[in-house]
């Protein structure tokens, strides 16, 4: 009954959409303020409805109900409650549900929190949102229903694929999607804005904290994924270039390009159209993401058993959605009216600037993700793109975005002041000489990228450090009057600082990781010992344990430094017997943000066993530093002027120069 | 600056960018880029020693042994030639005798074929699809054998 009841409010918030689809645009169109409503209430209905409908899939999952095919696919009794409840979206048809979910979710709160928009924009938003909805609807009842029913109920499921039966399954898709689908609202915004043919610096901050809220989430969820795959996979990385990591990758390029320029339209009017373009990229972007992980045209652990039909699907979605866009842009935009001036060197500039190496950024990106299909599809040759591609294009593009970011914040509006913002950047400077010059001194001269990196890095949290330092008057005023200062400060100033040190927290341990971590693979056996970086790890034995639905075998380490026991790792390898299949669980030691990692390997006939150790030194500040970009965003997002449903600023706030 | 002037700034740097960046791209795609081969491919194509390529099929069932230090051999299979690989570390959880694997490292000049990663599957139940396509190629797939 449950999951039939689910279906059921599935086609019901299908048909609300196809309602919000027109209706509002209709009364847009003659100015009829009830049907324009309309789209309030069908916004939260269909939230309400696809809800109930997760609902109805959560508990056919949570109970076991395997007369659902769905479920009997992709669960198992065994499994602890935590993860039934995950597998809900641990597969196909039921993660494309928390997409529309989400999707519904934002188009809720639209409805719900959008009380100051103009009411013809606020209906073109949501019958925009309605497309999109009502295709991705018609894409799971038609080729990827999870309500099904197998004629005769079997009495176990197949069991989720071990790999997914981790936390990280609770963390990384939903916050992913909300992400990505969150974009969804700058380009209904975008489109919304086309189609009434007018735009101003209003549109951009009513765009901004959605884009914002959905820039924050993809953040942490790529970070999450990072490193779920980093612990989960068994093989220390925690970036791989794979084409699935990269789909994620170019909305996030997009996205924080949107936020950059759309700070610019909003202060300056300026790059109108430009931000409206990236709007729509960033969704497309979001849009291909979807179909490279959904269709099934990669393998990846994304890649679940996939059928031909589906990806045609959202490859006729993509295509209405990208080259429906695209073209009323091409048609629209050149009526929209040109914005402000501003000089090369200015904050402007620098935004340009910013938005110019993020977006070709991207672009190679996508070439390198693209490339192999196109080739394969166009000459049947296979080939692949790693990371060796990615190094030589992504990151050169990223080194002069990363020395340009510092200098961003300290230019004025429409004319900036350049060595006046490098003489205020001193004391960044110094702390990158002296960072480069330690660096080699403890190393030695035989690699020069990682001194110069570990300056970039230096450079970059420093610098963005100095805006603030400036501007509390911290090291020249007295204590009182740099907290009043400091509770003076726009809060978006102290999330620009904030975020931009996280990138150089990131910088700063994914150069680390690169340059100095250490790695040893080696057979043990019971009471031999291995060392590495200083730390001393005994195999102390193996230990046969059950879990719920697995059996491990533990291997059992005591890890010391100078003769000082730290403690124990317990690498596992574990079967699942309901998939025959084995996972490795590694075995981490934090100490500070670096890590120590060990994972087990095969067992052999004289007793021994495999074992990879690796020493990951900051290892963690890869992951810590985009969570200090999220909160950020989240600073940001609190400014009162973006805050959703804050009263219109009276007119001449727009006209301020810098903050 | 007019507002031609500022244009055409706006425009030459973004034009130097993009150059830079299709410099970057084509560059590396003639160098980095890694092409996928069958164990038919190889038999057949006569490639080059020491090119670094993919490859993939099947574990060859019986195939595999391991010696000290975690070295293994290997013999990969599309059912209708073998190519034999060393591979020295530890193997995914999912490599084993009659299952999918690609492999990427390079040929030697003996004609056995040194490894440097080993991919397998995720998922019993999936096979990378560059091995299913080789084994369509070589007529040994049968439609249906994994979901």
């Amino acid at each position: 009954m449950i999951p039939e009841l689910g279906h059921y409010a599935l086609v019901l918030a299908l048909a609300l959409s196809v309602v919000q689809a027109f209706v509002p645009m209709i009364g847009a169109f003659y100015r009829d303020g009830a049907l324009m409503r309309l789209a309030n209430s069908t916004a939260l209905m269909q939230f309400l409805f696809v809800a109930l409908s997760f609902a109805a899939l959560t508990t056919s999952y949570v109970t076991s109900d395997f007369s659902v095919a769905n479920v009997y696919e992709n669960s198992h009794s065994m499994m602890p409650l935590i993860y039934k409840f995950t597998s809900t979206w641990g597969n196909h048809e039921g993660s494309m549900l928390l997409w529309v979910l989400i999707l519904a979710l934002f188009g809720a709160a639209v409805a719900a929190f959008g009380g100051n928009l103009p009411a013809t924009l606020k209906a073109h938003v949501l019958a925009v949102q309605s497309w999109i909805a009502t295709s991705f609807y018609l894409f799971i009842l038609l080729t990827s229903n999870p309500f099904l029913r197998l004629p005769q109920a079997p009495f176990e499921g197949r069991d989720l694929n071990p790999i997914l039966q981790d936390i990280g399954l609770a963390i990384h898709p939903p916050l992913l999607y909300l992400g990505y689908v969150g974009f969804s609202i700058a380009f209904s915004f975008a489109i919304a804005a086309l189609i009434e043919g007018r735009i101003d610096a209003a549109w951009a901050r009513w765009v901004r904290p959605w884009t914002l809220a959905a820039w924050m989430a993809l953040t942490v969820g790529i970070a999450m994924g990072s490193y779920w795959a980093y612990y989960e996979l068994g093989w220390g990385g925690y970036w791989f270039w794979d084409p699935v990591e990269n789909a994620s990758l170019m909305p996030w390029l997009a996205g924080t390009a949107l936020l950059h320029s759309a700070v610019v339209m909003e202060k300056r009017n300026a790059l109108k159209i430009w931000t409206l373009l990236l709007a729509i990229l960033a969704f497309s972007l979001s849009l291909i993401g979807t179909f490279l992980v959904r269709s099934g045209v990669l393998t990846s652990v994304h890649t679940f058993a996939s059928d031909p039909s589906r990806g045609v699907f959202i490859l006729a979605i993509l295509v209405f959605f990208i080259g429906g866009g695209l073209t009323l842009f091409a048609w629209r935009a050149p009526l929209l009216k040109q914005g402000g001036l501003f000089a090369p060197i200015s904050r402007e500039g620098a935004l340009v600037f910013n938005n110019l190496f993020l977006t070709t950024a991207c672009l190679t990106v996508f070439v390198g993700t693209l490339y192999p299909l196109a080739l394969e599809a166009l000459t049947g040759e296979k080939i692949s793109v790693g990371a060796p591609f990615f190094n030589l294009t992504f990151a050169p593009l990223f080194v002069p975005l990363l020395c340009a970011m510092p200098f961003g914040p300290l230019l004025a509006w429409k004319r900036g002041d350049l060595p006046g913002a490098a003489q205020r950047l001193m004391a960044a400077f110094g702390a990158a000489l002296v960072a480069v010059a330690a660096t080699f001194m403890a190393q030695g001269a035989h690699s020069v990228l990682a001194p110069f990196g570990i300056g970039l890095a230096l450079f970059v949290m420093v610098g963005a450090l100095v805006d603030l330092v400036e501007r509390t008057g911290l090291f020249r005023l007295p204590l009182t009057a740099v907290r009043g200062r400091a509770a003076g400060l726009p809060r978006s100033a102290w999330g620009t600082a904030v975020a931009h040190f996280g990138m150089g927290l990131t910088l700063l341990g994914i150069v680390c990781v690169s340059a100095w971590a250490s790695e040893k693979i080696v057979a043990l056996k019971p009471s031999q010992h291995v060392s590495l970086a200083g730390y001393d790890l005994t195999f102390d034995g193996l230990v046969q344990r059950n879990g719920p639905n697995f059996r491990e075998l533990v291997a059992h380490f005591t890890v010391r430094r100078g003769g000082v026991a730290l403690g124990e790792m317990e690498p596992a390898k574990r079967t699942f017997t309901s998939r025959s299949m084995s996972t490795t669980e590694a075995s981490l030691m934090t100490r500070g943000v670096s890590q120590l990692y060990l994972s087990l390997g095969d067992s052999n006939d004289d007793g021994s066993v495999a074992v990879r150790l690796y020493y990951k030194p900051l290892v963690l500040l890869v992951w810590l530093g985009a969570v200090v970009m999220m909160l950020g965003g989240a600073l940001s997002l609190s400014d009162r002027r973006l805050r959703v449903g804050a009263p219109k600023p009276a007119a001449k706030s727009v006209l301020q120069p810098a903050e | 600056m007019t507002r031609k002037q500022r244009r055409l700034v706006l425009i030459g740097g973004s034009v130097g960018v993009l150059a830079i960046a299709v410099a970057l791209v084509l560059v590396s795609l003639k160098d980095s880029i890694v092409f996928f081969n069958s164990p038919t491919d190889v038999a057949e194509k006569h490639l080059a020693p020491g090119t670094r390529m993919r490859i993939g099929g099947l574990v060859k069932p019986g195939s595999l042994e391991r010696s000290d230090n975690l070295r293994i051999r290997f013999a990969v299979t599309d059912g209708n030639h073998d190519v034999t690989v060393r591979y020295q570390g530890i193997v995914p959880d999912l490599f084993r005798e009659g299952q999918g694997v690609v492999a990427e490292g390079k040929l030697e000049p003996d004609g056995i074929f040194t490894a440097d990663t080993v991919l397998a599957k995720h998922d019993e139940r999936y096979m990378p699809r560059e091995v299913v396509d080789a084994l369509k190629k070589s007529g040994r797939w049968q439609e249906g054998e994994t979901k």
